[in-house]
């Protein structure tokens, strides 16, 4: 950022809303354009999770447990316990638990870089050159529709393997109306128009939730960038920690919480595939 | 014309905000509601309608936050003013 104007409010919250992409984008939907940040910092999350996941798996003792592995296990409980209430088949399960147990730890981990302040790490990148950073991979669109997509593919193998290739597309145009054959193509959209928004819906929830989080982040930032020297700037500036702390001990429940949903809705998708009408 | 611009989005943001929070917090209210009856009925159940209480939370709690979110980005970094 140019250092002989300190940038407007509108600046400053278009800076921090820009990503680092491989090439500028040209049209609303651009496949040759990458977020390095966002595939960055999701890779680096992911691989942390995994990590820490599988040193204390090797080292977990059935004796007395330490406090991490206490919480640890508590996790995996609750995750394996809300997986045997949702999806039926212990065959499954096999996959599905694990994968539920990823997705949440993941994207928890991903929600909890909004806890991070908003500059710490845009202005350690500007400081090596790197001028666009958003540190929020769950605030990027891309990310979480691609998570749901990937749902939305699980839950497409789950109907097949389960009832058979023929037996899905005997539901796809026999609910939820009946099997008359006049009802085939109001179900069938029936069915597409239920495929398209459990899939949007689920990763624009996860999204929109984040992105407002980050927004309101900034500008709390922006408060505490009001600092003058003059009394009302001072008391913007008592008033932006004050906020930031409040909207972050709130950022807390909603991280869990929306990494908890998310993990529900994969494991209530993935059960509805296995169930048949 | 930039003016006129300026208050009618200021005026959407609050819109989308206040209405926004009201339909949030009344449905939110309407199932804490019977979230605090069942359980007085039936306390054993307590745990597990928690679980589905906080989840559904959430999925009442997302149309309003992601609403708020535009409201903001409206007004901070309008889109509306080339």
């Amino acid at each position: 950022m140019a250092a002989e104007h300190a940038p407007t409010a509108s600046e400053y919250i278009v800076h921090h809303l820009s990503f680092l992409t491989s090439a500028k984008q040209t049209s609303l939907v651009d496949w040759s354009v990458f977020h390095i940040d966002t595939l960055f910092y999701s890779t680096i999350l992911g691989l942390l999770g995994v990590f820490v996941m599988a040193r204390l798996a090797a080292r977990a003792t059935s004796g007395v447990p330490g406090r991490f592995q206490a919480a640890v296990e508590i996790i995996i409980e609750m995750v394996a316990d809300q997986a045997k209430g949702i999806v039926h088949s212990p065959e499954s399960r096999k996959f599905v638990a694990p994968l539920a147990l990823t997705v949440f730890v993941w994207i928890f981990l991903m929600n909890a870089m909004d806890l991070v302040p908003v500059d710490l790490l845009p202005m350690a990148g500007a400081a090596v050159g790197i001028d666009y950073m958003r540190v929020v991979a769950t605030a990027d669109l891309n990310a979480t529709l691609g998570m749901s997509l990937g749902v939305l593919l699980l839950c497409i193998y789950y109907s097949i393997k389960i009832k058979g290739f023929g037996g899905w597309m005997h539901e796809l145009f026999t609910t939820p109306f009946g099997a008359h054959p006049l009802l085939w193509p109001v179900n069938f959209s029936m069915q597409m128009i239920e495929y398209v928004a459990k899939t949007v819906s689920h990763g624009m929830r996860l999204f929109g939730n984040m992105y407002a989080g980050e927004l309101i982040f900034m500008l709390i930032a922006l408060m505490g960038a009001a600092w003058a020297g003059t009394l009302g700037s001072g008391l913007l500036w008592i008033g932006h920690i004050i906020a930031g702390t409040i909207w972050a001990i709130f950022h807390i429940l909603i991280i869990t919480l929306q990494a908890f949903i998310f993990m529900m809705l994969t494991l209530v998708y993935i059960g509805q595939a296995h169930e048949s009408h | 014309m930039e003016g006129n611009i300026v208050g009618f989005v200021a005026l959407a943001a609050g819109l989308i905000i206040g209405l926004g929070a009201a339909g949030a917090c009344i449905g939110i209210g309407i199932m804490g509601s019977r979230f605090l009856e069942a359980s007085a009925r039936q306390p054993e159940l307590m745990n597990t309608l928690q679980t589905k209480m906080f989840l559904l939370v959430g999925l009442i709690d997302a149309a309003f936050i992601i609403g708020t979110g535009i409201a903001l980005w409206y007004t901070t970094a309008n889109p509306f003013i080339k």
